[in-house]
């Protein structure tokens, strides 16, 4: 070869270049690094190995399949044991705790300190992933969610209650069960002009005792408020749990508690929307749900008289 | 000029013509696409493109007016390539400030997102950081490069009269084409291809002309053999060119709009995708690149290069394989198993091939391992080579299904991605560019030996910032994601995950501050070199001259 | 140092004449060396049938959702959300059933994603209220304080380009969507009226021709089409299609 000619010897690592020069750029004859050539045929005898084992060569054209290997591995399978696993592991309990659910309620649970661990730690981690977005990491609410620390409850607070609503979601369309009301939009449709929607929303902050009554809405707001408003709020204001009304004279609002959130509120006819989860969550999550929800907050739960939770128990027993 | 260099001038040959075909058909495109576009979203894009090649159209006015292009045959074209060099720095520098943009985004969300201004969101700027530092910046370095290693290695002017020019202009429209859309919303949705159908085409054009220049500019070579750099640019240009085409081809909603959909749907689009998108890393971040290490560091540290038939081999071999690694970006998706597994194989016998290169670099320097005290340069042309090693070492272990379980979809991989970006890719460029400039503007030195130094530690101290804070943030992550509490309960929400994750995107925030204030430093000190502010000679710059040499014989 | 016997190898003798002096042939040599990987692996999901699940219920997205769809990619929602549960325990658990090939036939391009800075959204359709979605799309840190995510309250303020759908609908039709099926086609811009309307004559063609489509005004203001419409259109859609009731995930053909 001509180049064979030109080769030299490199005087530093005493390497014979190859005979060839770039642009002033030579190169060494060097063999192929020996560690470098092993590991290159130990990971082509791994990889050789491993596609054995496992699923990997796809059958050619006009057939189907694929290699399935030795180990007849499948990730789908593993996962559905896996599920199986956790199931089996979390099954024991959660069993007990639907049957403590079903039967003795909340106290049955509350009395079982396994269980209560249990259902709480069950559903605090479902809270965080399915409900914090909505309803706060703490459960603390925001505008148009509702807080779930706190002792008001819109469609009830006793344990059922809550289980219900956590099985048939508000106003959720696709649940043919769910809990479902709609306040009028007053100002939207046209039912009242804006001056009487400021004549009521007077009345309902001064039922609240949030702003002396004034003379419009002890007047005209009273009236509206007697004759619109009464029949899901109740005369006084007090709310029903049957309907999802809320209570207006408990100072804790919902859309907001400014005037012009109040007004606003009542032009538009709230409409608070909260999906179903007995298709995505399941039975038995949404009870270490409801447990976790009606436990939140142990400084709120002192609030509960039994008389207070019998009588959210009836009213909710009766709005079905 | 003198007399004698008119006469070398192309005058308006058949080329000349062929290109402002080109140009008036893309213009009248956009004309009717402005005016008569089927969405608005085109209507506006039509009027930058138009533009762009209203201004082609201009210049070769301005340029055949006067007799043409130079093309003195005894002479390398080094024009081309210094605009190269420039636009390689223009777009660094753009590419990387997006990415500190966008790394803050994650940072200071509320800070940092505009409702006035949608074209800032996080979103669309994402891809246009991407775009921006692998085709922008990359890209250019990669053509400037590419051509100045050709023509030395080869011993003659490159070939084609004005197609280098068109290759060179033609690349910067595709760029502000692909960087102006994402920020009106004009993308294709598939990473690193966002590019929507037209500037797709476009850029084929292009880069087919890339070919036929590189190739005939090899053909009337004037050495017997072909240089190893050359091998792996020729590589990257032919494997570019059909993952591009394959990878793009799609339905557009109409031929003047901008909406256009993959041939491809689901499971097969996620593959041929990430058959593309791996092969980016392959051919675009590392065949390519390593063509620049293969001729810049034997040239700067004149030593040889250390093994021919490790070179053969490893070219081969990391050419074969990397092709059908891309399934590891799809592990434990809806693809199915055996592909995952041939993903998972070569991308495992892939280390080896990769590290071929690593070795020729590094070992290259044996003889004068004492340069990396004195020149800034070769050390950060061997830090570069180092960071290679690393992200061909990480990528295999990624690529293991179990590890993959864990990094997949997480900060990991963004680390992995820098440590090979900002390491690898970004400092190789980086030591090409100081090598370049005081080579083609005749300079003894850079201005200022110590901004390299400067560049080089400030850069490098940004790299680990990033890199570490992805790595410990991307590891937690996916741990985080997966933790269970002893009842058997997933331990922590998605959103306590991002939280956990802010003070780590601060950290890669700063990172990335100090690496965009290097690039700004070596940005002044080529500016200042070219200006002829160079103080002192330095040993380590050898004077190449544009006259071609005729062979020793 | 330098082995005589591996010079006298002949491969790098062939190297040298034939690759190291032909730059023709050397491309081709690649081109060769290159096709091979891609081949072997894309090719085969093309042919081979168990590539893609059978299930039920899987059709092509109504003209609002594909609207949607195309402003999700627009605003580079695929940069922080993968469309991907993978078939893992916790993954499983955290975001529901893992998601099959067949669940993204009709997605072009595919939207499995790559980085999840923020949830996986494959099934997130009917996770939310439309008016949590509104709320989330105005202001995410208005509803999650912790999050990361921009806001886009632009979209319910700008109109949606309704009539490109046809042409888009169209152009996918060309690659096989079967939207010339059922008068899909026909309906196109109508039908981007009918979805926003409980009351619209065509409901019940509508929902013939998108089986299990969410029917109703979703940026909670009827007086306009806007974009919001159509991106929360889509993402009530999102992992919703499949019946899993139907689908034997223990079946042969789909453990895969
Ligand atoms: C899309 C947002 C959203 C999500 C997610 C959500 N909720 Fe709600 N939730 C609401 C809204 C809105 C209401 C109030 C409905 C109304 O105005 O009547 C509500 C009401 C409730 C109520 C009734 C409160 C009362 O006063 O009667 C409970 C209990 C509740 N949510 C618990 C949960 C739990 C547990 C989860 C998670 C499994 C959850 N929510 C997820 C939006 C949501
Ligand atoms: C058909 C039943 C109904 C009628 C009639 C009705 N409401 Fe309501 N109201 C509701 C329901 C249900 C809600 C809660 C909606 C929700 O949760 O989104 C509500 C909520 C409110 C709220 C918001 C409370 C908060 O916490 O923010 C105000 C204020 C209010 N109503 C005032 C009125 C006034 C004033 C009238 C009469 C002009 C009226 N409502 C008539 C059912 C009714
Ligand atoms: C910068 C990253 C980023 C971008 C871009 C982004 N998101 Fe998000 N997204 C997040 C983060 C982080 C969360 C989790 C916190 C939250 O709920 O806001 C999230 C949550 C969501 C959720 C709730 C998912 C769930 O199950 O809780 C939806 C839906 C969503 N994003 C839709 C979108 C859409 C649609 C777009 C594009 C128009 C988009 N996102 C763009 C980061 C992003
Ligand atoms: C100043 C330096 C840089 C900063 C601050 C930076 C920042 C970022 C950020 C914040 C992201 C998005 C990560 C996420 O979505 O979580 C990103 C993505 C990316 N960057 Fe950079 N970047 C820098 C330089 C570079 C360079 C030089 C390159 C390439 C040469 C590069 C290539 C990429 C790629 C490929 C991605 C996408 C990764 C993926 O999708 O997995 N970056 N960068
Ligand atoms: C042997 C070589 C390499 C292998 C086997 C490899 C492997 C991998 C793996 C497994 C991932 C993660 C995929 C995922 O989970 O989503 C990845 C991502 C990535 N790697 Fe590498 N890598 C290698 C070298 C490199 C180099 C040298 C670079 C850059 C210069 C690079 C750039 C990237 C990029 C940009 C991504 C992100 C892609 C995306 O998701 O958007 N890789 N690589
Ligand atoms: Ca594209
Ligand atoms: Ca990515
Ligand atoms: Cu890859």
């Amino acid at each position: 070869m001509a180049d064979e000619d030109k080769r030299e010897v490199d005087a530093y690592s005493g390497v014979d270049t190859t005979g060839h020069e770039w642009d002033g750029i030579k190169e060494l004859d060097n063999p192929l690094p020996r560690w470098w050539l092993w590991i290159f045929y130990a990971s082509i005898a791994w990889a050789v190995v491993y596609m054995v084992f496992m699923p990997a060569v796809p059958a050619p054209p006009g057939f189907d399949g694929h290699t399935r290997g030795l180990r007849d591995h499948s990730e789908r399978a593993n996962v559905a044991q896996a599920m199986n696993d956790l199931q089996a592991q979390r099954g024991p309990l959660f069993d007990r705790l639907q049957q403590a659910a079903d039967t003795g309620g909340i106290e049955a649970i509350e009395n079982d300190p396994e269980l209560l661990n249990f259902a709480l730690a069950a559903g605090e981690s479902a809270f965080g992933d399915n409900c914090s977005t909505c309803h706060g990491r703490g459960a603390q609410g925001a505008i148009g969610y509702p807080n779930l620390n706190d002792d008001v409850w819109l469609w009830g607070g006793s344990f059922e209650a809550i289980r219900q609503t956590l099985h048939v979601g508000i106003r959720w369309e696709d649940n043919p069960d769910t809990r479902f009301s709609q306040m009028p939009a007053y100002g939207r449709d046209g039912i009242l002009s804006r001056e009487e929607i400021s004549a009521v929303a007077d009345h309902v902050m001064a039922l609240a005792d949030m702003i002396e009554p004034t003379e419009a809405g002890n007047t005209t707001g009273r009236e509206i408020f007697e004759l619109q408003c009464s029949a899901c709020h109740g005369v006084n204001g007090l709310g029903d749990q049957t309907q999802g009304a809320p209570n207006l004279t408990d100072r804790v609002w919902l859309y907001g508690s400014d005037e012009a959130q109040i007004e606003n509120t009542i032009w538009r006819g709230p409409y608070g929307v909260m999906p179903a989860w007995e298709d995505r969550l399941g039975e038995e999550t949404i009870t270490a749900l409801a447990a976790y929800v009606y436990l939140l907050g142990g400084g709120e739960r002192s609030a509960f008289s039994e008389a207070a939770l019998d009588g959210a128990h009836q009213a909710s027993e009766a709005g079905r | 000029m003198s007399a004698a260099a008119a006469s070398n001038k192309t005058g308006f040959d058949a080329s000349a013509m062929v290109v402002a075909g080109l140009l008036g058909l893309g213009a009248l495109w956009s004309l009717i696409s402005a005016a008569a576009g089927a969405d608005a979203a085109i209507r506006v894009h039509a009027w930058v493109i138009g533009a762009g090649f209203l201004a082609g159209l201009f210049m070769m006015a301005r340029i055949y007016g006067d007799g043409g292009l130079d093309n003195d045959k005894t002479q390398y074209n080094e024009n081309v390539i210094k605009a190269g060099v420039i636009a390689s720095m223009f777009w660094g520098v753009a590419g990387l400030l997006v990415g500190v943009i966008i790394a803050f985004q994650l940072a200071f969300p509320a800070l940092l997102s505009f409702d006035a201004f949608p074209q800032l969101n996080f979103g669309r700027l994402r891809p246009v950081h991407t775009s921006a530092v692998i085709f922008a910046f990359g890209g250019n370095v990669l053509i400037a490069t590419s051509f100045y290693v050709v023509q030395r290695t080869c011993r003659t002017r490159i070939a084609g009269g004005i197609w280098p020019w068109f290759v060179f202009w033609g690349y910067q429209l595709f760029i502000v084409v692909a960087a102006t859309g994402y920020l009106l919303g004009i993308t294709q949705g598939k990473e690193y291809a966002e590019p929507e159908w037209y500037a797709d085409l476009w850029l084929t054009l292009v880069w087919v002309a890339y070919l036929l220049v590189f190739l005939a500019t090899l053909m009337r070579r004037k050495e017997p053999h072909l240089y190893v750099a050359n091998w792996f640019y020729l590589a990257f240009i032919v494997t570019i060119a059909m993952l591009h085409v394959v990878n793009n081809l799609a339905m557009p909603a109409s031929l003047f709009g901008a909406r256009s959909y993959s041939a491809f749907a689901g499971v097969q689009d996620a593959l041929t995708q990430w058959w593309y998108g791996h092969n980016a890393v392959g051919f675009f971040l590392t065949a390519g690149f390593l063509a620049i290490m293969y001729y810049f560091i034997p040239k700067r540290a004149e030593r040889p290069v250390y093994s021919y038939r490790l070179s053969i081999i490893h070219f081969w071999a990391l050419i074969f394989i990397y092709i059908w690694a891309g399934p590891h970006h799809l592990h434990y998706t809806a693809l199915p198993e055996w592909a995952q597994t041939l993903g998972m194989t070569f991308s495992i016998m892939l280390w080896m091939p990769s590290w071929g290169g690593m070795i020729n670099g590094l070992m290259t320097l044996s003889g004068a391992w004492d340069r990396l005290r004195t020149d800034p340069v070769i050390r950060m042309l061997v830090v570069s080579v180092a960071f290679y090693g690393m992200s061909t070492f990480e990528g295999p272990v990624m690529s293991v299904r179990a590890v993959n379980s864990l990094s997949h979809y997480t900060d990991w991989t963004i680390g992995h991605v820098h440590s090979g970006a900002l390491g690898w890719v970004g400092f190789i460029s980086f030591g090409a560019i100081y090598c370049l400039v005081p080579w083609l503007w005749k300079r003894a030195g850079m201005y200022s030996k110590a901004l390299i130094e400067w560049h080089f530690w400030i850069a490098t101290i940004g790299i680990l910032l990033y890199i570490t804070s992805m790595w410990v943030s991307g590891i937690m992550q996916g741990l985080m994601w997966r933790a269970y509490n002893s009842l058997g309960f997933l331990e922590y929400s998605f959103v306590q995950t991002v939280e956990a994750m802010h003070p780590y995107y601060i950290i890669r925030g700063l990172g990335g501050v100090l690496y965009l204030t290097g690039a700004l430093l070596m940005v002044w000190n080529v500016y200042k070199t070219i200006k002829g502010d160079v103080r002192e000679k330095d040993e380590a710059v050898k004077p190449q001259s544009a006259a071609i040499q005729q062979p020793a014989e | 140092m330098a082995e005589k016997t591996k010079k006298a190898n002949p491969i790098w003798a062939w190297h040298k004449k034939v690759l190291e002096q032909n730059s023709i042939m050397l491309t081709g040599g690649v081109l060769v060396v290159v096709s091979i990987g891609g081949l072997v692996e894309i090719a085969p999901l093309f042919y081979l049938d168990e590539t893609i699940e059978e299930v039920e219920g899987v059709r092509p997205y109504s003209p609002l959702a594909l609207m949607g769809r195309d402003i999700y990619i627009r605003e580079g929602c695929y940069t922080c959300h993968s469309q991907m549960v993978r078939p893992l325990r916790d993954e499983v658990e955290r975001y529901g059933h893992y998601s099959l090939a067949a669940e993204s036939m009709y997605d072009r391009p595919f939207q499995w994603g790559s980085k999840r800075t923020g949830p996986d959204l494959a099934r997130v359709g009917g996770k939310y209220s439309d008016e949590w979605h509104r709320d989330h799309m105005r202001d995410p840190r208005s509803v999650v304080p912790e999050s990361i995510m921009p806001p886009y309250a632009f979209l319910e303020t700008t109109p949606l380009e309704v009539e490109v759908v046809e042409g888009r609908m169209r152009a996918l039709t060309r690659l096989g969507t079967p939207y010339d099926e059922l008068g899909r086609l026909e309906n196109a811009v109508s039908d981007v009226y009918t979805q926003l309307d409980p009351f619209a004559a065509d409901y019940d063609g509508f929902l013939e021709r998108y089986p299990g489509a969410p029917v109703r005004d979703f940026d909670g203001n009827p007086d306009m089409v806007s974009e919001l419409d159509a991106l929360i259109a889509y993402l009530q859609i999102l992992g919703t299609m499949v019946d899993f009731s139907t689908y034997e995930a223990e079946a042969d053909e789909n453990l895969r």
